[in-house]
């Protein structure tokens, strides 16, 4: 660029509808700014110290990808973080991205035995991304490739399903091919995690790493319904992977709710990961999200870190049924948002665009959950949706259970030949890690299946 | 609280905190700062003979072991003898002594093997009217070399012979620091007390290669690419020492020649246990030079709480262990016990089961819910449970009262004392009478 265009003055927080600039570009670069900033090497020892090598660890029970994790912990104590990420990787070819984005107080951290000691867990996932950055930042790829099988597999959705899968595939040596509707890999490490999470352009970087095992083939802007069939895959191919996610959004099936300003937070979401400019990205002064998980969080500490002054959670049941973790809804408290439970939106009010939401009051009863004739409004410029998104677009043929793609064993689907994973695949709980330990082991039974079959 | 002082060989003390011969006491600044913090006394780091000063290596002259967190556990040294001109030395213990009349000043001395060179320096150092001396035979390197130190240390009739040297010429306590770099510490200790001397002290530190650098390949601390043996000592050595000491308090030819105590005090609690074991007084530098002269305050109010606790004097506290050292042969073996898990305390880290499992008894069992319980059939009460569970006191051993049945073995626990002496299998064994 030859000269740089005069910026415009922060619209200020109090500035009325949704509006971009409402901080100054220092207040937002220090707003997305990591989290949790990484371990340094003297804190990462003294982390290490603390592990007790449990027998049969219950962290790594609690892990969806079962990482041997006081084996890892060693490995650092000892002075090789570089053997620490294999041992890692060995299991969880994202374990990068899933040191940023566990819920670990949930999984790893919550089952650590000094959390039952002193209520304070050995840092699990601090450790993971200590040990996990320091050999992605040596640049070398840490895994060779097999001897070519011949055997081609199509995976389709590069999101953490899909890159898990297709890397297991490759290392055994199979060429794979794999798709992704976006015009960038990576799926919801790409799109749908908090940009503060993931600072920087990691999960990019993490899918160029991944990638360079060599013997996969990325065509990204392909999705099935659009240039792709599965029966055309099937015969292309001699295995099919299918990591599509959930690629709808759940309506609120409330009065006025295609009102102006009233949107999907996966979409806000995606789009604030996306900006190169987040002063250009605008936001709402008022900002209601409705939803009780991971989204609707990161929807509203986002919303409150761009410069919203008023967001609020809504949640239709009690704050114990939340999907988002203590952790994440403490965060959420902490940074402001305020967050209500028991309560479901009835009606969007406003001239055109969105100025308020009605909300009734609930109880959960043994009909199910049902609104109360008392009802309450909220002032609103901005209505983000994030009441669970759904499969769409699922290729015709596959038996589906609630909702998802229907799978037995390692995500065999009912057709033949056709695998998939992730959280297009019925029965897992939706995070990343689930996804990585889905499409690793369905790669496996791939593996078994082509070169026994 | 408790009287702490102390009358060690004549020298008294506020009290039986000493910091030993070693780098914290080589001068005056160092010794004031550590009579400030509240130390009973200090031994004066060892003076060579007159002449060009002592010289020590440039580089790095300690090395360590660390436990987690880095906490220092073991320290290795390579200085030598003070390496400051004698009279500077002499000048400043008189100066202090003079300002600190309550605390013990003891001079470590260590010259030629030759009764002039004794007989010279102690002259000299009677002239500062220090409390005592103490011979330094136990340096295991640079001074060793010269045919000093622990080359003196190690050969018990010098020892002998150098102590008779130091009576004879001197009205001073004299106290012999032996070298544990030997098979049996009884045989110095004897030598030293033949000759006359007041008392021993140990141990000096032990001979030791902490580490070895893997990159340049050669012993840590590393000097141009070289490094030699020095001597450890901290927290890694207590047990050693509390072994010789315990040795010398209970063998029949050393009974009652005073004591004092060296070897990886770090608290209150190590210091009573050398006492227990029958030391006068402890002395105490890799503490100090870890973590500062402070630390002696906590061992001060430690000391004295407990003795209030026990409603014990010092004096009462001293030697009280040593009756219950004894051999092997004589343990009861008709002593019965067994592991015991808190269920309450335990986390379930599973430290238990995987050492008991893989390296023990399979006396432990693990349930799908991670509860861990002891199986007495099998437990054999070894100990490596407790030694291994990260929480104090989780894991306790249980003693069978007589009349009790031992799962294990199915024998009903007897309330009679039986050993090895008597044991059916000896066949050195005497009938019981």
């Amino acid at each position: 660029m030859s000269s740089t265009p005069p910026r415009p003055a922060p619209a200020g927080i109090t500035a009325p509808g949704i509006v971009a600039g409402r901080l100054p570009a220092e207040a937002l670069a220090d707003n997305f700014t990591d989290v949790l900033p990484p371990l340094d090497r003297h804190e990462a020892i003294v982390a290490a110290d603390r592990c007790y090598f449990c027998h049969d660890a219950p962290c790594v029970t609690a892990c969806p990808t079962e990482i041997d994790i006081p084996l890892f912990i060693r490995q650092i104590a000892t002075g090789t973080p570089e053997a620490a990420a294999r041992t890692i990787f060995d299991q969880n070819i994202l374990g990068g991205m899933c040191a940023r984005v566990c819920p670990t107080e949930a999984l790893c951290e919550g089952a650590c035995v000094r959390e039952m000691a002193e209520g304070k867990p050995v840092e699990i996932g601090r450790l993971q991304r200590f040990a996990t950055d320091r050999l992605m930042a040596e640049g070398v790829h840490p895994y060779d490739r097999a001897a070519p099988t011949g055997r081609r597999v199509a995976v389709v959705g590069a999101g953490p399903a899909g890159l898990a899968c297709a890397h297991r595939l490759a290392m055994k040596g199979h060429e794979v091919t794999l798709y992704d509707a976006r015009p960038r890999p990576g799926g919801l490490n790409e799109y749908g995690i908090a940009a503060y999470k993931t600072p920087g352009d990691f999960a990019a970087e993490e899918v160029d790493w991944l990638l360079s095992i060599g013997g996969i083939t990325l065509e990204t802007g392909r999705a099935l319904g659009g240039d792709l069939s599965l029966e055309g895959l099937r015969e292309d191919f001699d295995a099919v992977f299918l990591g599509i996610g959930l690629g709808g959004v759940n309506a609120l099936n409330a009065e006025g709710e295609d009102r102006e300003g009233v949107q999907d937070a996966v979409a806000f979401i995606a789009e604030l990961r996306q900006s190169a400019d987040l002063s250009t990205l605008p936001v709402g002064r008022h900002v209601v999200v409705i939803g009780g998980g991971m989204t609707a969080v990161d929807a509203a500490v986002q919303s409150r870190l761009l410069g919203a002054e008023h967001v609020t959670i809504v949640y239709r049941r009690g704050r114990e049924r939340m999907s988002a973790s203590d952790h994440e809804i403490e965060h959420a408290q902490t940074a402001g948002v305020k967050i209500i439970t028991d309560a479901m939106p009835v009606a969007v009010h406003g001239n055109g665009a969105v100025a308020e939401v009605e909300f009734a009051y609930t109880e959960d009863g043994p009909e199910g959950l049902r609104p109360r004739p008392e009802t309450f409004r909220l002032h609103a410029d901005q209505v983000f949706k994030a009441i669970g998104q759904r499969l769409e677009g699922a290729p015709g043929g596959l038996d589906l259970a609630g909702g998802k793609i229907a799978v037995t064993g390692a995500g065999r689907t009912s057709l033949p030949g056709i695998w998939a994973g992730g959280d297009c695949a019925a029965g897992g709980d939706d995070l990343t890690v689930t996804a990585v330990a889905q499409g690793r082991d369905a790669a496996e039974d791939i593996h078994t299946s082509l070169m026994t079959g | 609280m408790a009287d702490l002082s102390t009358n060690f060989v004549g020298i008294t003390s506020p009290n039986p905190f000493w910091l030993a011969s070693a780098p914290p006491t080589d001068k005056a600044y160092n010794v004031v700062r550590a009579f400030k913090a509240g130390w009973g006394g200090v031994v004066w780091k060892t003076l060579g003979e007159d002449g060009p000063p002592i010289v020590n290596v440039n580089g790095p002259r300690y090395g360590a072991v660390w436990g987690a967190d880095r906490r220092l556990l073991g320290l290795n040294n390579i200085e030598l003898i003070t390496d400051r001109p004698l009279e500077v030395n002499l000048r400043e213990i008189k100066q202090v002594k003079r300002d600190w009349p309550d605390r013990a000043m003891v001079v470590s001395l260590m010259v030629p093997c030759d009764e002039d060179s004794w007989r010279d320096i102690l002259k000299r150092v009677e002239e500062t009217e220090a409390d005592g001396v103490e011979l330094n035979f136990g340096c295991p390197h640079g001074m060793s070399e010269r045919g000093m130190g622990s080359a003196v240390g190690q050969v018990p009739e010098y020892i002998e012979m150098v102590a008779r040297w130091c009576k004879k010429h001197s009205r001073m306590p004299v106290i012999v620091k032996l070298t544990p770099n030997i098979t049996d510490i009884r045989y110095p200790a004897r030598a030293a007390r033949a000759g006359g001397a007041d008392a021993v002290s140990l141990i000096n530190t032990i001979s030791s290669i902490t580490s070895v650098n893997l990159d340049s390949f050669s012993p840590e601390p590393m000097i141009d690419g070289k490094g030699t043996h020095g001597g450890y000592c901290g927290p890694a050595v207590k047990p050693i020492a509390l072994n010789m000491v315990a040795e010398i308090a209970r063998d029949p030819e050393t009974y009652g020649l005073p004591i004092s105590g060296i070897g990886g005090v770090t608290t209150w609690r190590d210091a009573a246990e050398f006492l227990a074991l029958g030391a006068g007084n402890v002395q105490v530098c890799t503490a100090a030079m870890t973590y500062g002269f402070k630390v002696v305050q906590e061992m001060i109010s430690g000391l004295s709480q407990y003795l209030d606790e026990k409603g014990m004097s010092l004096d009462e506290l001293r030697g009280r262990a040593v009756p219950n050292v004894t051999d092997w042969q004589y343990l009861n073996l008709n002593h019965v016990t067994k592991a015991r898990i808190d269920q309450d305390l335990c986390i379930k880290c599973g430290r238990c089961y995987a050492a008991c499992e893989d390296t023990s008894h399979q006396a432990i069992s693990m349930s799908p819910e991670r509860v861990f319980e002891v199986i007495d059939a099998e437990c054999v009460a070894c100990n490596l449970c407790v030694n291994v569970c990260p929480v104090d006191e989780c894991i306790t051993m249980e003693t069978l009262a007589p009349g009790m049945v031992d799962a294990r073995t199915g024998r009903v626990v007897s309330p009679a004392h039986a050993d090895w002496t008597t044991h059916p299998n000896n066949p050195m064994a005497s009938a019981a009478e």
